[in-house]
C-alpha cells in the first residue's frame, strides 16, 4: 500500500509522541543516575557524566547479592515455569481427558487473585515451613502466578501447529514425547520465548513477594533491595544511587526481550503443510 | 515387506457411528492397492488404522503375519505420506529424511547415505539444504516421498499425496509414483477419491462407500464388471450414463429406445420381466452409427439424438444428448454419486437426463442436429434400484458388497 507524504508524516508525529511520552521518564532516571548527590537537586537535566553512582551499588555487597537473587530467581523460575507450562499447553491443547477444563479455569482463577491479597497467609505460611527468605520461597509464588498465562499463550501456539506434524513424527518412529521436544517444542518456540520473557519479566519486576517473604541478602531480590538503599553515607539522600541501580536492572529486561524478540517471528511453520 | 491383512476391521466412534465397517482386505507382499471413494467413505479412516493413527474398534490388522491392532504406529515399521506432506518446517531436507534413521540410532554416516541414496532416486540432490519453506509444491511433496523412502519400511501409505499438487503436476508425479513403487517393491496402500488415480495406479483397487468395501479388483475388472450402481458410476471419466430400463422378453426398453439383449445379458437377467430396472452404458458404449459396421450394428439398437454439445478431445469426440422419460428412477447410491459429482447429472424423477457419448474423430456429428448413434447391447449393465446390484455382471466377479448404511459427511 502506498502512503502519502501527509500520512507518512502524521505517523512519524505519532510515534514520536508515543516514544517520547514512554521514554522520558527512563531518560530521566538515567540522568539522575550520572550526576553526583550534590546535583541530584541542581533542576537541570543533564550536569555532567559522572559514574560516581554506579561505583557505589556495585561496591554495595547487599546490591550485588540483590542482584545474584534477582537473576537466579527469576531464571529458575521462568525455566520451571516454562516446562511445566509447556507439558500443561500441549495435554490441554491435543488431548480431551476429564477435568481438562477445571485445569484451564482453575489456573485462570489463580491469576486473577491479587498478589497482594495472598502475600500475609504465605508470610505466615513460608515462615512455618522455612521457605521464609529463601529462593524457592519467591520462586513457588511466581510461578503460581505466571503459569497460567504461559499456560494459555503456548497452548495458543500448540493449537496453531497441524496434528500431521506429529502423526508424521509418530509413524517415523518416534515416542510421543520425542515427538513433543523433538518436533512441537522447536515449532512453537515463539511462543515459547513469548511467554519467557512473560514469566521472567513478572519475576523480576516484583516488589510485593520480593518484600515481603525476604528480610536478608539471602533471597532479597533488586526491587526490594532498592528500599534498603542507603547513600554514600547515612547522611546523603540516596537518591543518585537509586537511579543507578534501577537503570542496572532495567538492562537485563532489555538484553532479555532483544535476544528474545529476534526469536518471535512469524511464520516459523511455513513450509510444513502446503498453505 | 510385507503382506497386509484387514480382517474384519472396524472404526466405531462413542456416538455408535461406524466410519469403517467390518472391512476385510488381504494386500499381498509388493502389491499396490489403492481405496477410493467419495469423501467421507472411510478410506483415509482406513489408512489411519493401518498406520496406528487411529484406533481399531473390532477386527485384526495384521502386518506380515503379526497382529498390530495395539502397538503403535512407530512399532509397525510403516511410512505414512500425508496429504499435505506434514514435512518438519524447522528441519532442512536432510534432516527431514533422515528423521526417522535418527530416531533409529543409526549412526550418522548411514543416514547421510541413505538420505543421498534417496535424494538421487527423487531428484532432490541440489536441495538437500534448504528448508521446506523455500521448496515449490511439487519438491516438498518429493521430500515427503523421499522421508518414506529411506526408511525402507515393511509398507507405504499414502494418503492422497498427490491431492495438493496442480493438474500437470499431479500427472507427473503419479507416474513417478508409480515408478518408485515398481523400484522399491513395497507393498503400498494408497488413498484417493480421484478415480483416475485409482485406475492408472493401482495393482488392485478397492471401491469403499459409506463404510463398506464395494469392490476389490484390477482397475479394468472394476470397469468392466462393475457389481454395483456405485461403482460403475463412480469408477470411469466420464461416468457411465444412467437411464430408466424395463425388460420386455428379449428387449430393454430405454428412454433412447428398444435395445436387443444378448443371450448371455438375458441368461444372467433370470427373471427380471416387467420390473423397473436402471440401465448403466458407458460413453463409450455408444458410437456414430454412420461409422459402425453392418455386421456390427446388429449387436446393439440405433437412435436418434438430437446432440446438445460437441466436445473434440482430437482423439476423441464427446456428444452429449438429452433423453425424456417418463419413468422415474430412484436409488440411494446415484444420489450420493451425484452429491460427489457436485450435483444434478443423474436422470431422476422424470427429469430429462444428459447422456454423453464417446464417439469416434471421424464422426460428423453437428451440434444442435440431430444425429443417427448406436448402442453396444453386449456393454449394457442393467442394475436393480433396490439394493443397486449389477443384474448383467459376470458370476465370476469377485464380490465385497454390502449395501445401504447411514451416510455422515466429514468422516
Amino acid at each position: 500500500m502506498q502512503h502519502t507524504n501527509r500520512e507518512r508524516a502524521a505517523w512519524s508525529i505519532g510515534i514520536l509522541v508515543v516514544l517520547f511520552y514512554a521514554l522520558i521518564p527512563v531518560a530521566w532516571i538515567a540522568a539522575i543516575s550520572l550526576k553526583t548527590p550534590e546535583q541530584v537537586a541542581d533542576r537541570k537535566f543533564y550536569s555532567g557524566f559522572h559514574l560516581d553512582n554506579y561505583e557505589v551499588i556495585f561496591k554495595d555487597d547487599m546490591f550485588i547479592a540483590a542482584l545474584i537473587n534477582s537473576i537466579g530467581i527469576a531464571a529458575i523460575a521462568t525455566l520451571i515455569s516454562i516446562v511445566l507450562a509447556a507439558m500443561t499447553a500441549y495435554a490441554t491443547s491435543r488431548l480431551n481427558f476429564a477435568g481438562k477444563t477445571v485445569i484451564l479455569s482453575g489456573a485462570l482463577a489463580v491469576a486473577m487473585f491479587p498478589p497482594i491479597s495472598i502475600v500475609g497467609s504465605l508470610f505466615d505460611m513460608w515462615r512455618a515451613v522455612g521457605l521464609y527468605d529463601t529462593w524457592p520461597g519467591l520462586i513457588i509464588p511466581y510461578m503460581t502466578f505466571t503459569l497460567p498465562l504461559a499456560i494459555y499463550t503456548l497452548s495458543a501456539f500448540f493449537r496453531e501447529i497441524p496434528w500431521e506434524l506429529e502423526q508424521a513424527a509418530q509413524v517415523d518412529g518416534a515416542t510421543p514425547f520425542q515427538a513433543f521436544t523433538k518436533v512441537i517444542v522447536p515449532l512453537a518456540a515463539p511462543g515459547v520465548f513469548t511467554a519467557a520473557i512473560l514469566v521472567f519479566i513478572f519475576a523480576w519486576n516484583d516488589f510485593i513477594f520480593a518484600n515481603t517473604l525476604t528480610s536478608t541478602d539471602n533471597a532479597r531480590t533488586v526491587p526490594a533491595a532498592l528500599a534498603f538503599f542507603t547513600g554514600a553515607s547515612q547522611f546523603e539522600q540516596p537518591i543518585g544511587a537509586i537511579a543507578a541501580a534501577a537503570v542496572v536492572v532495567t538492562v537485563p529486561i532489555i538484553i532479555m526481550v532483544l535476544i528474545f524478540q529476534r526469536r518471535i517471528v512469524a511464520g516459523l511453520t511455513a513450509g510444513a503443510v502446503k498453505g | 515387506m510385507a503382506q497386509i491383512t484387514l480382517d474384519g476391521v472396524t472404526k466405531r466412534y462413542p456416538d455408535g457411528y461406524e466410519a469403517v465397517s467390518d472391512m476385510s482386505l488381504e494386500i499381498q507382499d509388493g502389491e499396490f492397492v489403492i481405496l477410493v471413494g467419495p469423501s467421507g467413505c472411510g478410506k483415509s479412516t482406513a489408512l489411519r488404522m493401518i498406520a496406528g493413527l487411529e484406533d481399531i474398534s473390532d477386527g485384526e490388522l495384521r502386518i506380515g503375519g503379526d497382529v498390530v491392532n495395539d502397538k503403535a504406529p512407530k512399532d509397525r515399521d510403516i511410512a505414512m505420506v500425508f496429504q499435505n506432506y506434514a514435512l518438519y518446517p524447522h528441519m532442512s531436507v536432510r534432516d527431514n529424511m533422515g528423521f526417522a534413521l535418527k530416531l533409529r540410532g543409526l549412526d550418522k554416516a548411514e543416514i547421510d547415505k541413505k538420505v543421498e541414496e534417496a535424494a538421487r532416486i527423487l531428484d532432490l540432490q541440489q536441495h538437500l539444504d534448504r528448508k521446506p519453506a523455500q521448496l515449490s509444491g511439487g519438491q516438498r511433496q518429493r521430500v515427503a516421498m523421499g522421508r518414506a523412502i529411506v526408511r525402507d519400511p515393511a509398507a507405504f501409505l499414502m494418503d492422497e499425496p498427490l491431492s495438493n499438487l496442480d493438474a500437470k503436476l499431479r500427472v507427473q508425479m503419479r507416474t513417478e509414483v508409480s515408478r518408485i513403487q515398481n523400484d522399491l517393491g513395497t507393498t503400498t496402500v494408497y488413498v484417493t477419491h480421484d478415480q483416475t488415480e485409482a485406475m492408472t495406479l493401482g495393482d488392485r483397487v478397492a471401491v469403499m462407500r459409506a463404510g463398506r468395501l464395494q469392490q476389490v479388483g484390477a482397475p479394468m475388472e472394476l470397469y468392466n464388471n462393475p457389481v454395483n450402481l456405485f461403482v460403475a458410476g463412480f469408477i470411469g471419466s466420464p461416468a457411465m450414463n444412467f437411464m430408466p430400463a424395463t425388460i420386455e422378453g428379449d428387449t430393454v426398453r430405454l428412454p433412447i429406445g428398444e435395445v436387443p439383449l444378448p443371450d448371455e445379458v438375458r441368461g444372467r437377467l433370470g427373471d427380471s420381466g416387467g420390473k423397473q430396472l436402471i440401465a448403466g452404458i458407458r460413453p463409450e458404449s455408444f458410437e456414430d452409427a454412420s461409422v459402425v459396421s453392418e455386421d456390427v450394428k446388429r449387436r446393439g439398437a440405433t437412435f436418434r439424438a438430437r446432440i446438445d454439445v460437441v466436445e473434440s478431445m482430437g482423439s476423441e469426440l464427446y456428444a452429449h444428448f438429452r433423453v425424456e422419460s417418463d419413468q422415474d428412477i430412484e436409488s440411494q447410491e446415484l444420489r450420493e454419486l451425484a452429491e460427489d459429482a457436485g450435483g444434478g447429472e443423474v436422470p431422476s424423477s422424470g427429469e430429462a437426463g444428459q447422456i454423453v457419448a464417446r464417439l469416434d474423430p471421424e464422426s460428423q456429428v453437428q451440434e444442435g442436429q440431430e444425429s443417427e448413434l448406436w448402442v453396444d447391447a453386449d456393454r449394457l449393465h442393467l442394475f436393480d434400484p433396490d439394493d443397486g446390484r449389477n443384474l448383467t455382471a459376470s458370476e465370476n466377479a469377485p464380490a465385497a458388497t454390502g449395501a445401504g448404511g447411514d451416510e455422515r459427511p466429514g468422516a
